[in-house]
């Protein structure tokens, strides 16, 4: 006899769920009957298949369970009811809907700002048709066998090959970014920025073209498509299809269409495109040089695909790679990898170097939602606590409501209202918070500004209901389920009894975990604002003060050094490629005496005057003697300790008149100088040299001496304007520089502070609204104390003790954690980093302390001071 | 109400019963008109019947003792009632009534 065999699991489930319960047990019993029958006979699966034809058969009118539409009517009816008794109750407890409301709304508009930003971030770039097909071509650069780098940017001849050779392709175009030109117009120079573009370009992205041909706008050399925005700005009124530009240089663009400027949620952007073919045809003209076109010269093209709709991006992906193999055999030490970047994922990845135009990161929204999520749910702990807390009160009316007839259910629905109402209001109050919110957030960071504008599109409204429907019903479950659990004889006859309140521990956790948080918030906050300090009062090894970098944007040096000179309060003026410390680098390949042994020099090229001016100390040799020279006649370079040690030239003195290769030019070096800190303090000093060249000075660096700032910013104004009257004048003093360089830490320590303040500010809240829910509960008990002879302060002792040890518990848990998290993961990788000490661990604890003891001490001093007799007599 | 008149079926299905005595329950009632009356007969059709019954008050039901067979559920016994008996005779009689008034002759040419 074969025994095996299961009657299909769905068709069990189906029968037990629609099947009514008294008919059930039999009803399978039957049916498994059969089933054991059935195998016997036919098999097990015709049994199996009898089975569920069975299961359908037996859905008839008699054995379906009753729908509990009365019930859900009952709901609906007792809705308004519901409704009345919930704003009753809020009205009544004023202080408890208070702080409930206002907790709420302060963390409510925190997360609505969060969801503004989450939901802007991935709008980004879905204006195009067919997003989700439109991928860009990004590269792995590795530099022997060196950590590999991830550029956005890729090769023209990567860009070539993928357009040609590889298959699948709806559309693709090329961008080669980083063009300017100034456009003469009646006498007038006007300075333009643009990429160039090959002629699909429009058909890979959706810009709205509004004049001129699409298809055919980018194909001839010397063509140029405008947006909107510059036409109206260059030929405001006038039709601009169709005209020439003549630019500075001399040549003659035509304007071939005019194209709305991208949306905000475009991740680039441009004010003008030129065809490719302009391009080409320039850089044919040095037919010598081949560089422009090479596999490794990836730094500032951007190549981007549209697949064909069953293409898949791995089959793409497979051909890059082999495309890539191919090219990397013929080129030594450097290998480029190519692969795909879907387009919606630009803006997520913030790990890509050369990127041309915004990126936001997908670390900053994880961030701000896990910061968010925090707070949020300290808020609502505090609903839950003070509900629990109340349901003392409430459990007398949720006893009348179970004998009058209504089920838990009833209770649940009522209790999740209430907590959805105010969490209603609470989003209308942290509706105009968001609005003060929003700026603030917005100016932290320039980077921001230019992402986000955080308008309020109906769509966010609905999230934002919706959001605040979520956390009324969260926040609102734990309360209901423990008083709609409440058994009505007990609610009714113990109402006042401790037995109701056994969920004392719940609470005390929840008040635990708020002061973690805040602690734990606090003591990032001063350890963020110390790391910031830090940086800020650095000894960089050189003198940054009264030092103000202009860009030369282009200008004849000479002439701005002529113009600048005439100012009285300009001492001293010399010229350099970058403002160093602040981020931005170059480098150059090194080459001691092996040919084969080479590292990267950072380095900057500066005049003679460079070195005195920013007071670096030379410990062996000299500063440039003479102008600095062309180019082409570069034969000395003064060198950092570092960059001696790394070739093992001996001491300072020993390397001088030693031969370099930097570039794979000879260079003698005729002094080293102190190291520094070239690069940003948090990363180590790395090998370094000043050179002295002629044409890579894109910075000016002003001494100036005056107490009238803004009167010298004036004549430094002037004089720019009288060499270039194009161009506004980009200057900035180099302190204020290196302050936005370590915006991270100003920005980490204002988001963390502020969260603190939040953070603080509930747990306060419900910190009160507990201590004054405990003093109202024991005042009877306090005065019996009293007339039996406590004295007020053995009082306060017993009343605030408890909370005490909880806030004592709070920092026991939340001082080591952060402590770790900062002291081994966030600071762990910087160079230069600040040591933990004790004021910044127990600054936040001290705090606490302060706040909550006289949070629980000035209800418990209210408690106490109270009249005995007064008490006594109205309980 | 559908009145207390009983359908062909019901009858039949309320004899089983009876006739069943203790182990009367659905499968064994559908096994039992299937023997003696050598039709096909749908568990679905007894189930319906056998509930309408007891909503008419003919029979009463009571779970048995769970065993192994059947997926360890129990089995539902039915028992005819007072009512079942009584319109069970009222059928009988009016049928033997019938009976009677039907000449011997007519149904020797059946």
């Amino acid at each position: 006899m074969k025994k095996q065999g299961t009657p299909p699991r769905w068709a069990l489930r189906l029968l037990e769920w629609y099947c009514r319960p008294d008919l059930l047990e039999d009803l399978q019993g039957d049916l498994h009957e059969y089933f054991e029958r059935n195998i016997e006979e036919k098999g097990v699966r015709r049994a199996r298949l009898n089975y569920i034809v069975d299961v359908f058969k037996f859905f008839k009118p008699y054995t379906v369970k009753k729908l509990d539409i009365l019930d859900q009517l009952t709901q609906f009816v007792m809705f308004k009811n519901y409704f009345k008794t919930s704003v009753r109750s809020i009205v009544r407890n004023k202080l408890f809907s208070a702080i409930n409301i206002v907790g709420l709304a302060i963390s409510m508009s925190i997360c609505l700002l969060v969801i503004s930003i989450v939901s802007e971030s991935f709008s980004y770039d879905k204006f195009h048709a067919d997003y989700d097909r439109i991928h860009r071509v990004i590269t792995q650069y590795q530099f022997l066998e060196d950590d590999p780098n991830d550029f956005a940017s890729t090769s023209i001849l990567a860009g070539q090959r993928t357009m040609e050779e590889v298959p699948g392709l709806e559309a693709s175009t090329m961008l080669v970014s980083n063009y300017s030109e100034d456009i003469l117009i009646n006498d007038k120079y006007y300075p333009i920025e643009g990429r160039f573009a090959t002629e699909d370009f429009f058909e890979v992205f959706s810009f709205n073209v509004l004049r001129g041909n699409a298809s055919t706008a980018l194909e001839e050399p010397n063509s140029i498509v405008i947006t909107d925005k510059t036409a109206e700005r260059l030929y405001a009124g006038k039709d601009a299809l169709g005209k020439t530009m003549v630019t500075k240089s001399g040549k003659n663009y035509l304007i071939t269409a005019i194209v709305e400027t991208p949306p905000h949620a475009s991740h680039f952007t441009f004010q003008s495109l030129i065809s490719y073919s302009t391009y080409k045809a320039e850089r044919n003209e040095n037919p010598d040089s081949k560089y422009w076109i090479s596999w490794n010269n990836i730094w500032s093209n951007h190549v981007y695909i549209k697949l064909l709709e069953n293409t898949k991006p791995a089959e793409v992906n497979a051909r890059l790679l082999s495309i890539s193999e191919e090219e990397n055999k013929a080129s030594d030490r450097i290998s480029n990898t190519v692969s795909l970047q879907p387009l919606t994922n630009i803006i997520m990845r913030s790990d890509l170097s050369n990127s041309n135009g915004k990126v936001i990161g997908i670390e900053v929204i994880w961030i701000l939602t896990g910061l968010t999520l925090v707070i949020i749910l300290s808020a609502g702990f505090n609903y839950t606590n003070l509900s629990i807390a109340r349901s003392l009160r409430r459990s007398k009316e949720v006893g009348v409501r179970k004998v009058i007839g209504a089920t838990r259910g009833h209770i649940f629905t009522q209790f999740i209202l209430e907590a959805t109402i105010i969490s209603m209001i609470s989003l209308c109050i942290s509706f105009f918070l968001l609005q003060v919110l929003k700026p603030q957030f917005v100016q932290l960071l320039p980077e921001f500004a230019e992402a986000y504008q955080l308008n309020t599109e109906v769509s966010l409204v609905l999230y934002f209901i919706l959001f605040a429907v979520i956390i009324g019903v969260m926040a609102g479950t734990f309360p209901a389920l423990f008083l709609s659990k409440l058994n009505a004889i007990n609610a009714l006859k113990n109402s006042g009894s401790g037995r109701l309140f056994s969920r004392v521990n719940v609470r005390k956790a929840l008040i635990v975990i708020q002061f973690t948080l805040s602690i734990a918030f606090i003591v990032a906050a001063s350890i963020g604002y110390k790391q910031y300090k830090y940086a800020l009062g650095f000894d960089l090894g050189f003198n940054t003060e009264n030092i103000l970098n202009v860009r030369v944007q282009g200008n004849d040096v000479g002439q701005l050094e002529a113009a600048f000179s005439k100012i009285p309060e300009v001492t001293d003026i010399s010229k350099s490629t970058l403002v160093a410390s602040t981020g931005s680098t170059y480098s150059a390949t090194f080459k001691f005496e092996d040919p084969m042994d080479s590292t990267s020099l950072f380095y900057n090229a500066v005049d003679e005057k460079y070195i005195p001016l920013m007071k670096h100390d030379i410990i062996a040799g000299t500063n440039f003697t003479g102008l600095s020279k062309d180019p082409k006649e570069e034969s000395v370079v003064i060198l950092n300790e570092t960059a001696i040690k790394h070739f093992n030239m001996g001491t300072p003195t020993e390397a001088l008149e030693k031969n370099v290769e930097i570039d794979g030019k000879k260079l003698k070096i005729i002094g080293v100088v102190r190291d520094f800190h070239y690069a940003k303090i948090q990363d180590d000093i790395e090998p370094f040299g000043f050179r002295n060249t002629n044409n890579q000075y894109y910075i000016m660096n002003l001494k100036i001496d005056t107490k009238d700032v803004l009167n010298t910013m004036q004549k430094i104004e002037q004089a720019w304007d009288s060499v270039d009257e194009v161009h506004p004048l980009n200057a900035q003093f180099y302190d204020e520089r290196i302050e936005r360089a370590y915006a991270d830490f100003s920005i980490l320590f204002k988001v963390v502070g502020f969260l603190a303040f939040v953070s603080i500010s509930i747990a306060t809240m419900g910190l009160l609204g507990m201590s004054v829910y405990t003093a109202e509960t024991r005042l009877k008990e306090i005065s019996i104390r009293k007339v039996l002879g406590a004295t007020e302060g053995s009082l306060i002792k017993l009343l605030a003790k408890s909370f005490m040890w909880l806030l004592c518990i709070a920092a026991l848990i939340a001082v080591p954690i952060t402590y770790f998290v900062f002291d081994s993961l966030i600071l762990i990788d910087m160079a230069n980093r600040i040591n933990i000490g004790v004021i910044e661990l127990f600054s936040g604890v001290v705090i606490i302390f302060t706040i909550g003891f006289f949070t629980i001490g000035s209800q418990t001093w209210k408690a106490a001071k109270s009249n005995p007799a007064q008490t006594l007599r109205s309980q | 109400m559908k009145g207390t008149n009983l359908g062909e079926f019901e009858e039949v299905v309320l004899l089983t019963i009876a006739a069943l005595l203790n182990d009367a329950y659905s499968v064994a009632i559908c096994d039992e008109i299937a023997r003696v009356t050598e039709r096909k007969v749908k568990l679905s059709v007894v189930h319906a019947v056998l509930n309408r019954l007891e909503k008419k008050g003919y029979v009463k039901s009571h779970l048995g003792e769970p065993t192994k067979a059947r997926g360890g559920r129990r089995k539902r016994f039915f028992t005819i009632s007072h009512a079942g008996k009584v319109a069970l005779t009222k059928v009988k009689e009016q049928r033997d009534q019938l009976w009677s008034l039907v000449p011997d002759f007519n149904l020797k040419f059946i």
